[in-house]
């Protein structure tokens, strides 16, 4: 593992250039995330139709490039998405990102999986894993997913 | 011993780290071990183990005489007037904690006043917390200045007839900054204030006299003095020792236990309730030897000597952003990076070898303050020399590149 495959080019882009960044007016979910070893925040927005779809999603927060470029790219990727999709995507990627080698779920389209793999090189950084799925749990809590019994890294 | 080979007195610098040679620049954490230190802890349990204060055969008399050798050393080595006033604990959080429980209970009633700074570590802090909860008493912290320092005249500001203790960091894990905590306890003490230092910071890094500093507590930290893990100390006045409830009960603590009612040991015993740490009293008195045989007037001179070269070297940096500027400074390297947040620093340096700590340093009002959420910081000790910081310099160039 060395520094080119944490840092790649698209981390390096969203990082810098977060997408859906910033608060927008007509949301009607929302929650933070938080990390108290470095205390970095990410606040995620939801607008959430009657059909549990989601039709605007952005983020506020500051933190490092993983963290960024993690919340950025699963924004874009959650736009326009329902419910249960949410939740199989949310728990593949997590799932990817602190074991799975590929992800599994066929909700995502190639590309998309090329910009979710680029996040898989914290892998080998476990104090860096929490920086990757900071964002994610934000979005688990504004759409009330809840932890599974009997599987702790998993949603319900 | 020459500070310039000092280096191979520590066993972690022989091997290599990752593949890299190890540039260590986080001992405000936790300062790396000399050989003696670990010797020491391996002798004591392969030839001399026993529990100490209790037993009468040789290996209990032996390891209780090594367990007081420690504490001898120690009174010496901060130039307390009596060894009683040594008292062992598991860290210098729980040397606060010991204070603040006992101090609370006995003299604090609601609407009192705590008197902290800004710049505190959360160890001196959250202790003094749990009494607004359990008795209404209110906790005041002393402005950091642009400096990131904390003047005498900030500190008399804010002490009112209220204020029942002053607690104060000796030297600021983040901004560096070396308070006049002589000045502080006079001031404290002429409106009969009591003054607890939190001295992990100092202890490692300057000379200590408690007599002449005259504060009523100091608390150290002996990993962050080149000595083990689960161990700190308070000093304190003889007089808050015998006057202060015990903080924890149990073996050891005592003097007689009826049923209907428990009588509690004499100084140091009251306070080192249960077996203590053992081995790690005994191998901390070959670090307290290991720093008197180079002098710490040597080590804070090769340490101010380093710290102004690296201030110097990260200044010529253009994209670095040195944090405080205080007027004393002791050894710490807090910085930012332009358009490089501190945790993918602190990632790019580890890379090659160079270990820093990037976060909020357990320091979260100092860095509400500074309006950051995170910094980086370059710690020193006695092995780092100029080269360190040449890399940390170059590493950090490194990280320029990948973030350009």
């Amino acid at each position: 593992m060395d520094l080119k495959e944490l840092y790649q080019e698209i981390i390096l882009d969203h990082g810098k250039n977060p997408r859906n960044l910033g608060k927008f007016e007509n949301f009607n979910k929302d929650a933070e995330g938080y990390n108290p070893l470095c205390g970095d925040k990410v606040h995620v927005y939801l607008k959430l139709n009657e059909n549990k779809e989601i039709e605007d999603i952005s983020f506020e927060g500051h933190g490092c490039a993983i963290s960024m470029a993690s919340a950025s790219i699963m924004t874009e990727l959650m736009k326009d998405k329902k419910n249960p999709e949410v939740k199989e995507i949310l728990n593949d990627f997590l799932d990817m990102i602190k074991q799975s080698p590929e992800l599994k779920s066929q909700l995502i389209k190639e590309d998309e999986k090329t910009k979710l793999m680029s996040l898989s090189g914290v892998k080998q950084y476990p104090m860096r894993v929490k920086c990757a799925t900071i964002a994610w749990h934000a979005l688990a809590s504004a759409m009330d997913y809840k932890k599974d019994e009997n599987d702790s890294e998993k949603f319900i | 011993m020459s500070i310039k080979d000092i280096k191979k007195e520590f066993p972690i610098f022989n091997n290599k780290i990752q593949n890299n040679d190890l540039v260590y620049l986080d001992s405000a954490n936790s300062s790396q071990k000399p050989q003696v230190v670990v010797d020491r802890i391996y002798d004591f349990y392969t030839k001399e183990f026993s529990n100490v204060g209790r037993s009468i055969h040789y290996l209990a008399v032996a390891a209780t005489n090594l367990y007081e050798n420690t504490r001898t050393l120690v009174q010496k080595y901060i130039n307390a007037k009596d060894k009683n006033e040594i008292v062992f604990t598991k860290g210098a959080t729980e040397a606060i904690n010991l204070v603040a429980n006992t101090f609370g209970q006995k003299y604090l009633k609601e609407g009192d006043e705590v008197l902290l700074t800004e710049l505190e570590h959360h160890s001196n802090y959250v202790p003094w917390h749990y009494l607004r909860k359990s008795k209404g008493v209110k906790i005041k912290f002393a402005e950091m200045d642009e400096n990131g320092d904390v003047t005498l005249e900030t500190i008399e500001k804010n002490i009112t007839d209220k204020t029942k203790i002053i607690a104060i960091t000796h030297l600021s894990n983040v901004t560096g900054a070396i308070l006049p905590v002589k000045e502080i306890t006079k001031l404290a003490h002429s409106k009969n204030i009591p003054v607890l230092i939190d001295g992990c910071q100092g202890a490692p890094h300057l000379k200590l006299d408690m007599q002449d500093l005259d504060c009523d507590f100091y608390a150290i930290s002996c990993h962050k003095m080149y000595g083990p893990t689960g161990l700190g100390i308070l000093y304190a006045k003889k007089k808050w020792l015998e006057e202060l409830p015990p903080y924890q009960g149990g073996g050891g603590m005592i003097r007689e236990v009826k049923k209907e009612g428990i009588t509690f040991g004499e100084l140091p015993n009251k306070y080192e309730a249960g077996t203590m740490a053992t081995a790690q009293v005994i191998a901390f008195g070959e670090s307290i030897k290991f720093i008197n045989k180079i002098g710490i007037e040597n080590i804070e001179k090769h340490e101010r000597e380093l710290t102004v070269y690296g201030e110097e070297v990260l200044r010529k940096n253009n994209s670095v952003k040195l944090i405080g500027n205080p007027k004393d400074k002791g050894s710490v390297l807090s910085f930012t990076l332009d358009g490089v947040h501190p945790h993918d620093i602190a990632t790019i340096l580890d890379e090659d070898g160079v270990a820093i700590r990037a976060g909020h340093h357990c320091c979260q009002i100092l860095h509400e303050k500074l309006g950051l959420s995170a910094t980086a910081r370059a710690s020193l000790g006695v092995y780092n020399t100029k080269e360190d910081l040449d890399q940390l310099n170059e590493s950090l160039n490194k990280c320029k590149k990948i973030f350009s």
